[in-house]
């Protein structure tokens, strides 16, 4: 808990006592908070522990119920977040909030044009532009589109947005959760390079790791509250995820040494398209047996997406052969390869893994609904439906006030624990997992994984994809690195290190032929 | 106008009243959007009538006994109020599905004119009732389902938005009758011995039972299209297939995800939504007219979209609604006869109602209702559908 600082820090910003509730949930309970002069702040809290309610706050966006924040030593009161950009204050959401068409010049501009007259004078806003990028090291084309960027990119047009807007205290919402590595170490320079500039940084996220990499001071949100202020120095991942989480963190997932038996999935020179009918699968191939679990890893917008929905039957294969337990499973619907005994948890909860406005119990039988346990002669089942979903609920523990609320009143992490259960239920051989822990708690990531392992154990094929370089690490048995739709090379779990694979990612060899 | 002050302080005084009986006694929340868009028309339509220098009470007076004064009002009521059941089922069917179906208009003419065609057949007559009724209802849900069918169909194989497929399959039946019937040379569906365009009567054995001889007739064809709420009723909510149906609509991709033929349910629900149009308009050719006129069903399938609208695309309330819808169009005439009012002012009434319906933050404010249902227009509608 120690206070940090030195003698010359001046607060840019203060937060005093502020107290935000809403139908039901204290989202902030009294928190503080001290931004610094060119500091770097992280705000750390598992989902949910009311640190985007906090920055929202700051931003305008919410106002509180009670307590002070203070701007330069200013009170204030923003109706919107208009008057906290007129102070200073610039936010960089976690979604962005860029208009895809627009080039990367009006989408800065929007809001606060530079007009001569009644016509946009995008000339003077490209020099200026041009003179921020410089002077900031952030490298924007004005004049490109926002929808051909990659996310760093749009990222990096976010931030000078702000900029432009000449915020110097910036609060970035979980800005690297969509950049690769590479990506983030780049992203980490740019931040620095910010502060010495002046400008003072919230940085909020839930990743230990980046915290410890970038931070100067550190505050922890646990259920609305600050437990903890710390220096990156005085802290460890462990403490920092003890004080998150408000027990001990097991970091390592302890399991067994593979048993793995024959072959489940076997998957020779696949080629998909994407959804603008570009190919992002270009002959991928890959055997998974039974009781292994295989990672897939690669930075992402290398094919991931099509690669599973096409494995699980979603998207038409344009080439290659997919063999799902012995069977030639190339073109079969998606219902036909799930009840061979394929499970797939999707990368996409939203969209693809529930309905929103379902029941707890509706969707825990999304894909069951038509089997004989659940419906008679095409008629439901409600009773029998109703008793699987509040065994499934005790036994994957989800909190829930009960089966029959809408799903989207659920967290995230519950949200995920229904899929889970829906998908891990039943009679799997094959498993294929997308994303499983995205955006979840250090709770339910624990849980998640513990439950793949146990599949793996008992003989299931897990073919895992994940963005996050450690999840497929401490989970697989195998690992292979996907680069522009093929599979770049594959190395054995025990012997991978984060630097290999971190240059497969990058570059689609190991670097000794090139 | 002192006297409208004195009847909305009233009217405010009952909408309290009605407030309690709505929420405690018959627990009708999901409707309160649409009770009081019911309300606050007639009030608007009051100050109206009386801005025209009519006393708004005399007129609703005469108004309320054309609809319900009597039994053959009542009768009359009911039966123009029983094909308007087909035509917003229509809509509120394929509305579970994330489609936005607004060819009922054009489904029910091809119902209508398939119904006729087949009635008018030469060896109906030699059939007993018992087929020959049957054929006829059949056949009309046959053409209304294989017009709605085009556009689920369209949507299916190309992407095709239904809103606009179904308006110009609307007008391609629309002028496709009309020429059938009125053309001379060559004769296509044209009763040669009517002066008046229209196809041959039906035969007598495809008559439809008259309950009530009312004006119009109330006949058996209720039986069918009040039963078919509550089949509809039960398959959306109690069976696989409805799941489907409401899954898709919510969620087309999960739909995909969880193994579910999304075009399928797409082609299926765009068939069975024009299959209540056209067997709404076979009950009326077959219960009503005895013969297919164009003019028949002229805005019927509008309304339908009104009525499924103000029940929410609930199929029981639908009942409901367009009982409401029918009589108020049965009992105009005698508002106009004894108050000199317009008819017209009713169907002002009757847009009222959809437009207060669709923009329910008008009727939230004024009446304190939150926001405990969603709105079928905003949630899922044409952006549900894309």
């Amino acid at each position: 808990m120690a206070q940090a600082g030195n003698s010359t820090a001046r607060p840019v910003l203060e937060i005093e006592g502020i107290t935000k509730t809403f139908p039901g949930v204290v989202a902030n309970d009294n928190v503080s908070l001290t931004l610094n002069q060119g500091e770097i702040h992280c705000l750390l809290g598992e989902n949910g522990a009311g640190k985007s309610t906090l920055m929202n706050m700051v931003f305008g966006l919410y106002r509180p119920d009670s307590g002070i924040i203070r701007v330069r030593g200013k009170e204030v009161h923003f109706e919107d977040s208009g008057e906290a950009i007129a102070q200073g204050i610039g936010m960089v959401h976690q979604h962005f909030q860029l208009i895809p068409v627009f080039t990367v010049a009006e989408n800065i501009v929007l809001g606060n044009e530079i007009t001569r007259g009644a016509f946009l004078d995008l000339d003077t806003a490209r020099r200026q532009i041009d003179a921020l990028a410089e002077r900031y090291g952030l490298a924007v084309d004005p004049d490109a589109t926002v929808g051909d960027l990659s996310v760093g990119e749009q990222q990096r047009v976010e931030l000078v947005k702000a900029l432009f807007r000449d915020a110097d205290i910036l609060i970035l919402d979980e800005p690297t959760a969509v950049l690769t590595p590479g990506e983030v170490d780049d992203f980490f320079e740019v931040v620095k390079s910010l502060t010495q500039q002046g400008k003072s940084i919230i940085f909020i996220t839930h990743k230990l790791r980046e915290v410890l990499a970038v931070a100067d001071r550190i505050t922890v949100l646990r259920a609305g509250q600050v437990v903890g202020t710390t220096t990156a120095e005085g802290a460890t991942q462990q403490s920092l995820a003890n004080l998150m989480v408000g027990r001990d963190v097991v970091f390592r997932v302890d399991k067994a040494e593979p048993d793995p038996g024959e072959s489940l999935i076997r998957v020779q020179g696949l080629r998909a398209q994407d959804d603008r009918g570009v190919e992002t699968v270009s002959g991928f191939d890959v055997e998974v047996r039974a009781g292994e679990i295989f990672g897939i890893a690669g930075v992402e917008g290398n094919g991931q997406r099509e690669l599973v929905e096409t494995i699980c039957g979603m998207r038409p294969a344009t080439g290659g052969r997919i063999e799902m337990l012995g069977k030639d499973a190339t073109g079969w619907s998606p219902r036909k390869i799930n009840e061979l005994g394929v499970a797939h948890i999707p990368e996409n909860r939203s969209k693809h893994g529930v309905v929103a406005q379902y029941s707890i119990a509706d969707n825990l039988v999304l894909n069951r609904y038509h089997h004989r346990k659940f419906a008679r002669r095409g008629v439901r089942n409600g009773a029998a439906i109703n008793g699987e979903a509040i065994a499934l609920v005790e036994q994957f523990d989800v909190r829930t006030p009960g089966v029959d609320v809408a799903i989207d009143t659920l967290s995230g992490g519950n949200q995920q624990k229904v899929i889970v259960a829906r998908e891990l239920t039943g009679d799997l051989q094959v498993l294929v997992v997308a994303q499983p822990t995205r955006g979840l708690d250090v709770g339910s990531i624990e849980f998640i994984h513990r439950k793949i392992i146990e599949l793996r154990d008992r003989g299931v094929a897990v073919l895992l994809v994940s963005a996050e370089l450690d999840e497929i690490l401490s989970l697989s048995d195998r690992i292979g690195v996907l680069y522009r739709g093929r599979l770049a090379g594959t190395v054995d779990a025990d012997d991978a290190t984060r630097e290999e694979l971190g240059l497969l990612m990058a570059t689609g060899t190991t670097g000794e032929h090139s | 106008m002192s006297s409208v002050g004195n009847a909305n302080a009233g009217i405010g005084r009952a909408a309290g009243q009605l407030h309690r009986l709505l929420t405690e006694v018959w627990r009708l929340q999901p409707l309160y959007v649409s009770l009081y868009a019911i309300l606050l028309s007639f009030v608007v339509g009051g100050v109206l009538i009386s801005i025209i220098g009519v006393n708004p009470f005399t007129a609703y007076w005469a108004l309320l006994r054309g609809m319900v004064g009597g039994g053959e009002e009542i009768a009359g009521s009911v039966a123009r109020s029983v094909p308007f059941i087909g035509s917003a089922l229509a809509l509120a069917f394929a509305f579970r599905a994330g489609l936005f179906n607004i060819g009922a208009e054009g489904q029910l003419l091809a119902g209508g004119i398939t119904a006729a065609y087949v009635g008018a057949l030469s060896w109906m007559s030699d059939l007993p009732g018992i087929v020959a009724i049957p054929l006829i209802l059949i056949a009309g849900t046959m053409g209304g389902a294989i017009w709605g069918g085009i556009p689920g169909v369209l949507r299916a194989k190309t992407g095709a938005h239904e809103v606009i497929s179904t308006i110009m399959l609307n007008s391609l039946v629309l002028f496709g009758v009309r020429w059938m019937v009125n053309s001379r040379d060559p004769v296509v569906l044209r009763d040669t011995d009517s002066t008046v365009p229209r196809t041959d009567p039906i035969s007598d054995t495809a008559v439809l039972p008259e309950l009530v001889d009312s004006q119009p007739s109330l006949h058996v064809g209720i039986f069918a299209l009040v039963g078919i709420c509550f089949v509809v009723a039960f398959v959306l909510n109690r069976t696989t297939f409805g799941f489907e149906v409401g899954t898709v609509g919510l969620n087309p991709h999960a739909s995909h995800y969880a193994g579910i033929n999304v075009n399928r349910v797409i082609v299926a629900s765009m068939a069975v939504s024009g299959a209540f149009a056209g067997l709404a308009a076979a009950s009326e050719i077959s219960g009503t007219n005895g013969f297919f006129q164009p003019g028949t069903f002229f805005l019927m399938g509008f309304d339908g979209i009104a009525i499924a609208l103000l029940a929410r695309t609930n199929p029981v309330a639908i009942i409901a609604a367009a009982l409401l819808w029918g009589s108020m169009l049965s009992g105009a005439p005698l508002m106009q006869q004894e108050a000199d009012v317009s008819i017209d002012v009713v169907r002002i009434i009757q847009a009222m109602v959809l437009l207060f319906v669709a923009a329910d933050a008008i009727v939230r404010y004024l009446f304190r209702v939150r926001e405990l249902d969603q709105s079928p227009f905003k949630a899922t509608s044409i952006e549900g559908a894309v």
